[in-house]
């Protein structure tokens, strides 16, 4: 893995009043690759997400993409340059129909590249997720899971370079689960893949990379096997 | 779509086929209710629509009424540029407010926006010289008119509030019926989200805040050359409350609330101010034996009491009911 990081961080910092919720020495998340970054609660993984793509200002560090210099680089030029945010919790527009939902990310992507009808491209994000269907329902009234996966359309809409996901299959059933596993490997053979997730086997099943957080810093990374075998992790997080 | 469009043609062609059959009385009344219902769409842009809770609105069309009235007025130009002037005074008033006013949310946007207006209107009471202050100052008769035709005629001033509120009315329909206006509404529901989803939302809400202020300019311009009069009242915090009102009333992120919510509106302080508060406080007189002359005139009360039924019973106002209840399609 010499390959040089799409998204990189150096001695990232946030600091809310006196807590440290975040304090990574170095990231690096290499094109095409699907991460999973995992933590107990409060290890400051959300924060951490947010701060790579603008939710938060960091306190101190600098942040990379495809070589150039984010860090002061507001939330939504970001998302422009390609790094997608899905929400944890569900922030569909409960009011829109489906369709509405989705076309406001696909009408920013011809908005800022061209290309395809608005109407086309709302569809096939709507159509990746299996909800081309229902596309005039109205959002606040789908179940839950058709909720977090409208939740990815929105972010594939966007044509991401990244997509980072915040806990999507938190509340799924497991038939939902193997068809949101098989979304995400075929997303991630044209975008990279960045995934908070506390479900293991989603992500003994995605991940190519896994970082562990505890208590905002990288306590160990590596492939699947290498985070299994590690002591400190078992200790910290998968129970011993 | 298409329905969106008949629908909106049927209210503006029936508003042009009323005129010849009202009585003077309403006529004239209607008039009036189509430069305020005019007010009324430029504020449901920004509340209804993109969210945003103005209460300082009043600087706005004071700032249409004013910069075209005193033009006429001190520098005796025609109706014609004078009202392009006013209209052009409450953008720039929209982009400077705004682009202050934007970077605070909620609570602090409603209080801005409402210092920003108390200082406009203390601005012309200040400057009563020019501006004649509270009292205000009459536009003749004789300057008020426009490539010859004389707006001070009633049915002339009639079509001629009807051709603005047409305006507005199509802008606002065409506007959030675009991508634009997708995006005004996402803004609403979720700010953060649309933030994430690549817009800036800044650039947007100070969109709607400038189209919303123009809307409100034009009609305090109109009102000023059709209705012959310029004054202070039209600057105080009350004038910001009533567009709120209106469209409370009417539903509001509907684009056919505001001109609904205005004619109720109009009606029932009319009604109210002359026949039942007059009523109650004789009723209050001959049996009770206690003379309250102040009930007469407590139109107000009404007004208050039918706010506060419509927030507890009715929070989408009556368009946004029938919407939700009946007519999913309802713009």
């Amino acid at each position: 893995m010499a390959a040089i990081g799409q998204l990189t961080a150096e001695g990232l910092v946030k600091d809310f009043g006196g807590l440290r919720a975040v304090d990574v020495t170095s990231f690096t998340l290499n094109k095409g690759e699907i991460r999973a970054v995992i933590g107990p609660n409060g290890a400051g993984k959300t924060t951490f997400v947010s701060l790579l793509c603008g939710r938060f200002a960091p306190s101190q560090g600098r942040i990379a993409f495809e070589g150039r210099d984010i860090t002061t680089m507001p939330a939504h030029e970001r998302v422009a340059l390609g790094i997608a945010y899905t929400f944890q919790i569900t922030s569909i527009f409960g009011n829109l129909s489906l369709y509405d939902n989705v076309a406001l990310p696909a009408q920013r992507r011809i908005m800022l590249d061209g290309g395809g009808t608005l109407r086309e491209r709302a569809m096939a994000a709507l159509d990746r997720v299996g909800l081309a269907d229902r596309a005039q329902e109205q959002a606040g009234t789908q179940s839950y899971g058709h909720q977090r996966l409208l939740e990815v359309a929105m972010g594939l809409a966007l044509a991401p370079k990244v997509l980072i996901l915040d806990e999507p299959t938190q509340g799924l059933a497991d038939s939902e689960i193997t068809d949101f596993i098989a979304l995400i490997r075929e997303v991630a053979e044209e975008t990279t893949v960045l995934l908070i997730e506390h479900n293991m086997p989603v992500v003994m099943a995605l991940a190519e990379q896994i970082t562990v957080l505890d208590q905002g810093r990288v306590l160990a990374e590596g492939s699947p096997e290498a985070i299994r075998a590690d002591a400190a992790v078992q200790a910290a997080y998968l129970g011993g | 779509m298409i329905r969106t469009i008949v629908l909106h043609a049927a209210v503006i062609a029936g508003l042009f086929l009323l005129e010849p059959v009202l009585s003077d009385y309403h006529h004239g009344n209607l008039a009036r209710i189509m430069v305020l219902a005019t007010y009324a769409v430029g504020y449901n842009m920004l509340f209804g629509y993109t969210g945003l809770l103005s209460l300082g609105h009043a600087m706005f069309f004071a700032a249409g009424m004013y910069g075209c009235a005193m033009l006429i007025r001190l520098a005796e130009w025609s109706v014609g540029p004078a009202f392009l002037a006013g209209v052009l005074c409450a953008l720039v008033a929209g982009i400077i407010v705004g682009t202050l006013a934007l970077r605070t949310i909620g609570v602090g946007f409603m209080i801005v926006t409402l210092m920003f207006a108390e200082a406009a209107y203390l601005v012309i009471l200040y400057y009563n010289e020019f501006t004649r202050g509270d009292e205000g100052f009459t536009i003749p008769q004789a300057v008020r008119s426009i490539a010859g035709i004389d707006l001070s005629d009633t049915t002339n001033r009639y079509f001629a509030a009807l051709l603005l509120f047409a305006i507005a009315l199509i802008a606002c329909a065409a506007i959030v019926q675009a991508r634009t206006g997708r995006v005004l509404v996402a803004i609403r529901e979720n700010e953060d989200r649309v933030r994430m989803l690549g817009f800036d939302p800044f650039r947007y809400k100070l969109f709607a805040l400038v189209i919303s202020a123009t809307m409100a300019g034009a009609a305090g311009a109109a009102y000023a050359v059709l209705f012959g009069y310029a004054g202070a009242t039209f600057a105080s915090v009350q004038y910001s409350i009533f567009p709120l009102l209106w469209v409370l009333l009417g539903g509001p992120g509907t684009t056919l609330g505001p001109l609904l919510g205005t004619v109720l509106m109009f009606y029932l302080v009319d009604y109210a101010s002359g026949t039942i508060m007059p009523g109650l406080a004789a009723l209050v007189e001959t049996q009770f034996g206690i003379e309250a002359p102040g009930l007469a005139s407590a139109y107000l009360l009404l007004v208050g009491v039918t706010l506060v039924l419509l927030v507890l019973f009715a929070p989408k106002g009556l368009l946004g009911t029938v919407r939700a209840r009946m007519i999913p399609w309802l713009p």
